[in-house]
């Protein structure tokens, strides 16, 4: 039984790689009609699925399979021209084939399905043009059909079911084929063949239907006469007959299994480590036989890191490939005319960084079809071709590979985004009238942004562009967005070759050392001796530098892994003098000695991140960390050093959204340590709406995850909690006015009975240390950058502070205290 | 005779404890950690065991044993757990002793319940008890002050 397990295997596997060139085959056959050769491929990818799923009692598969290959016959016969229709046709047959193929993979069978309907349009398309294409055929065929028949019988194949006669001289050109007994179709299928047949080898291959194991003859003919006529098992037939067909099978490439790969790769990875460790001691010995081998050793070990990582490269046209068949089944809803044009397509990057990036790119193609390029009509009147055009293009520079979405529909429209985005409450109106076009474009990124203003069932379904941006930034890529109004837009990504090496830099701090991965470093600044004194100012207790005439926020490393100092202290100091002993790092800021400053960019925003050391940059193998230290998130990962050592990777992402969580807590500055910053105050963006009453309230931006309106109808009651299913998970909501409201007044859970059920509740879906809930708030007004400047203390629980707001007296929620509030309402009250 | 178990001792503030010699993959002696800043007190670092990168939890504190003296070298047990490689500091390496199951007994009511659920219970030695460790819970860091076990 195994044996045959391992065949369905391969032919699972063989069939899903055909299938994919299956569909990039049709949709260039759509539009050049008379490509015999690709006509041809086609045919021959059909007709071994056809051939392998009768010998594997794939009966329904090959009867799908079956009448697919007559009508391709058709085709490639001249008897009919591919038309849209038949296009249509063929696709729907590649789909029924693969998801027969899933089924089979998952369950062993093809599963229940009628294919009737299927099996019947594909009939009919083939009947098309009857008139024209029937008498032709019929009578050229006996010639070249009666040799294949008299082959096959020569050799004794009594319930044969389908011959194919096929030039094996290649250019698929002539070609004769009987079907004799088609398993549920008509007896003779078809009988056609061109009279150069006749002087072409003709091969016919026989398989029988019932796939008994039993040994099929194949014969061959040259001319008219048997040549050669050898039993073969049907299998090994189909298996040849396949590497015959596919246009650049051949016996130099061979199936590896990708944790063999990746098991080399770890290999190679040790390997360079121990390349970096014996260099060192090389370069400290004054041995030249030594010194000879390692370099020797250091050569071969790059090239031997290169080729391995060459191993899991795959080219992108591998996911593109889907593309064309993607957007022309979205064209033809959308009713427009799309050509797709690829460059680059044998770009390669790593394979998990291919699986990575198939899902936001293929949103981003539907987008640019579905929304971005016009109807032909519109085109036309805007002088454009009607024919929209979508690009695709990669390339390597500087070790990323760059990604470019263009097409040259309708643009975006600043204005529209502008004020959606005010409107949204994305940002201010003030704010908006700042922004350049460009910045204006990328507000699309933003949570909460759509402009689509009906949702298709292509877009609008809550998989928004936040969502490529966040996929493209985890695996430590970015995304920009270009735009001009009518002219189209321009989407490029950036994205790292592979995860596993990645080159760093490393740095040292508390006398440890840290790797900061290259993708992420923008430039080094070093302040020396006095200049650092100067150099660093405080704004509300938080150090900036001036790079450049922008002021660059900084980040002391030390002090962000300690995780317990207080931003207090460093304004203290400067109020008060050296008086109090600086930390090590603060040290820098006095001017002490020199201040390394690694400006890093996360998520678009730049800071500084102040530094002992800086060492150098290096190749570094990247081990993943313990699952026990994964919550931490200031750390990517860690590696090993040439000196054996263990060194952490920073992740700067982390390290960024950690150092303005801290930043919450700078509002318990003492008095004086506030006065004595100067300049600006240091901003945190917030987002402002009201409570009862038209009260004004915010929470800090880091914490949203999402702005939604949900129906009232959709809030369920569960326990003594208000949940709302929302993206596949189940969400508490708190009311913002009742977790703020006396609740002792309220027994359990009645503040939660008053949730309104009728209209649309605005909620802020916020994100506390991985859990998310929902806020529901009376309206959400604006998204401000504003100082957090306390103007009084807390008056009540879950509110940290009132501070002035764009005018207004705000109160600034605790979110984790909310939270507990929120948690307090659960059946749990009965703790005994 | 077949349910006697093979347990590898060690000592730590002079008790003895036990883990099941299966789940020891090796013990090694103390190297430099590269100490993990943020991490919940427990974890003493990271270290480089043959190109791996290992998890390294200091046993005393996650059993509430006072700190280890400072100019006593503590051994490194390497230990296979469901969360991955992790090696344990201990003070001391013992026998490889094989015990009767009847020997055993389960951790007293009085013991803390997060104590009980590292500690499974004692097998009644002749001079001694050994307390015998859970593998998996000893490999476990908790965030301080919470019971919450953290998860990846």
């Amino acid at each position: 039984m195994n044996d045959s397990d391992d065949i369905v295997k391969e032919f699972l596997v063989e069939s899903y790689e055909n299938l994919d060139r299956l569909d990039r085959d049709l949709i260039t056959l759509e539009k050049h009609p008379q490509d015999r050769e690709i006509l041809g491929s086609v045919f021959r990818t059909i007709h071994t699925i056809k051939g392998t799923s009768g010998f594997l009692d794939f009966d329904k598969l090959g009867a799908v399979a079956h009448v697919g290959e007559s009508l391709l016959g058709r085709l490639r016969d001249g008897q009919l021209e591919l038309d849209r229709e038949i296009t249509s046709g063929l696709l729907a047959m590649v789909d029924a084939v693969r998801q027969m193929l899933a089924s089979i993979e998952a369950s062993g069978v093809e599963g229940e399905r009628d294919d009737t309907k299927l099996i019947a349009r594909l009939t009919r398309l083939q009947q098309a043009p009857e008139a024209a294409g029937k008498d032709a055929p019929e009578g050229k065929a006996p010639e070249a059909g009666g040799a294949a028949v008299e082959g096959a019988s020569a050799t004794g194949a009594s319930a044969a079911e389908a011959f194919e006669g096929r030039a094996s001289g290649g250019n698929g050109a002539s070609g004769g084929e009987v079907a004799g007994g088609g398993i549920q179709t008509k007896p003779v299928k078809a009988s056609k063949a061109k009279p150069s047949a006749a002087k072409s080898a003709v091969k016919a291959i026989s398989t029988k239907a019932d796939g008994r194991d039993t040994e099929k003859p194949m014969a061959e003919t040259s001319g008219m006469t048997v040549e050669e006529a050898r039993p073969a098992d049907a299998a090994e037939a189909q298996r040849a007959q396949g590497a015959a067909g596919g246009p650049s099978a051949s016996g130099s490439t061979i199936r590896l299994d990708v944790i063999l790969l990746d098991h080399l790769m770890n290999l190679v990875g040790e390997l360079v480590l121990a390349r970096n460790q014996i260099l060192q001691c090389a370069n400290r010995t004054e041995e030249s036989t030594l010194g000879a081998a390692s370099q020797r050793l250091n050569l071969i070990t790059t090239e031997l890191q290169g080729g391995v990582m060459k191993t899991r490269m795959q080219p992108i046209g591998n996911i593109w490939s889907k593309f064309p068949r993607t957007v022309r089944d979205l064209a033809l809803d959308c009713g427009k005319q799309v050509r797709v044009e690829m460059e680059g397509q044998e770009t390669e990057l790593d394979k998990t960084l291919i699986e990575a990036i198939k899902d936001p790119l293929t949103h981003l193609v539907r987008n640019s079809v579905d929304h971005g390029i016009e109807t032909p009509e519109v085109r036309q009147a805007a002088g454009k071709s009607p024919e929209g055009r979508l690009g695709l293009r990669a390339f390597h520079e500087g070790g990323q590979v760059n990604i470019e979405i263009s097409d040259d529909g309708a643009g975006l429209d600043q204005e529209r985004i502008r004020n959606k985005a005010v409107q949204k409450g994305l940002i201010s109106a003030d704010q908006a009238s700042r922004l350049t076009d460009r910045e204006i474009v990328n507000l699309v990124f933003l949570p909460g942004f759509s402009t689509a203003e009906k949702i298709t069932n292509v877009s609008g379904r809550g998989v928004g562009m936040d969502v490529v941006k966040t996929h493209i930034e985890k695996i430590g890529g970015t995304v920009d967005l270009q735009s001009k109004r009518g002219e189209g837009v321009l989407v490029r990504m950036k994205i790292p070759l592979t995860l596993a090496i990645i080159p760093a830099l490393i740095v040292t701090s508390e006398s440890e050392r840290y790797a900061i991965p290259q993708v992420s470093l923008l430039e080094l600044v070093r302040l020396e001796q006095r200049a650092g004194h100067k150099g660093i100012e405080m704004i509300h207790g938080s150090p900036v530098y001036r790079l450049r005439g922008r002021l660059l926020p900084l980040i002391y490393l030390s002090r962000e892994l300690e995780g317990k100092v207080t931003e207090a202290s460093i304004a203290g100091r400067l109020a008060s003098g050296k008086n109090i002993a600086p930390l090590p790092a603060d040290a820098a800021s006095e001017g002490f000695q020199a201040v390394n400053i690694v400006v890093l960019e996360a998520d678009g925003r730049q800071f500084g991140l102040v530094v002992d050391e800086i060492n150098d940059t290096e190749e570094i193998v990247v081990k993943p960390l313990s699952k026990h230290l994964k919550s931490i998130s200031v750390y990517a990962g860690a590696t090993i050093m040439g000196d054996g050592k263990v060194a952490l990777i920073l992740d700067v992402l982390g390290l960024a959204q950690c150092s303005s969580i801290l930043a919450e807590g700078r509002e318990h500055l003492p008095p004086e340590a506030a006065e004595a910053a100067t300049g600006g105050r240091a901003k945190q963006k917030l987002v402002l709406f009201t409570g009862r009453a038209g009260s004004r309230m915010a929470v800090p931006l880091e914490l949203l995850a999402r702005l939604e309106n949900i129906p009232g109808a959709e809030v369920e009651r569960s326990g003594n909690q208000w949940v709302t299913q929302y993206r596949g998970q189940i969400l508490p909501l708190i009311r913002v006015t009742h977790a703020l409201e006396e609740r002792r007044q309220l027994p359990p859970g009645e503040g939660l009975m008053s949730l309104p059920t009728t209209e649309m509740l605005q909620v802020l879906v916020l994100e506390n240390e991985q859990q998310s809930f929902g806020l529901v708030v009376n309206q959400i007004l604006d998204i401000v950058e504003s100082t957090l400047e306390p103007q009084s203390p807390s008056t009540r629980a879950g509110v940290l502070h009132c501070s002035v707001i764009s005018e207004r007296v705000t109160e600034l929620l605790d979110v984790a205290a909310l939270l507990r509030t929120g948690e307090a309402y659960e059946p749990a009250v009965s703790s005994q | 005779m077949n349910n006697a178990r093979q347990f590898c001792t060690f000592y730590l503030n002079h008790l003895l404890f036990g883990v099941e010699s299966q789940k020891i993959q090796e013990v090694v002696t103390y190297r430099e950690l590269r100490p993990v800043p943020l991490a919940p007190p427990v974890v003493s670092g990271l270290m480089n065991l043959r190109g791996q990168v290992v998890l390294v939890l200091e046993l005393r504190r996650q059993l509430e044993l006072p700190e280890r003296p400072p100019e006593m070298t503590p051994i490194c047990l390497v230990v296979r757990a469901a969360g991955g490689t992790v090696c344990l500091l201990a003070d001391e390496v013992g026998n490889v002793v094989e015990v009767e199951e009847a020997t055993f007994e389960p951790s007293p009511e009085t013991l803390s319940p997060r104590l009980r659920s590292v500690i499974l219970g004692v097998h009644k030695l002749e001079h001694q008890l050994m307390h015998v460790l859970d593998t998996d819970q000893a490999c476990e860091v908790r965030v301080a002050g919470q019971a919450e076990v953290v998860e990846a």
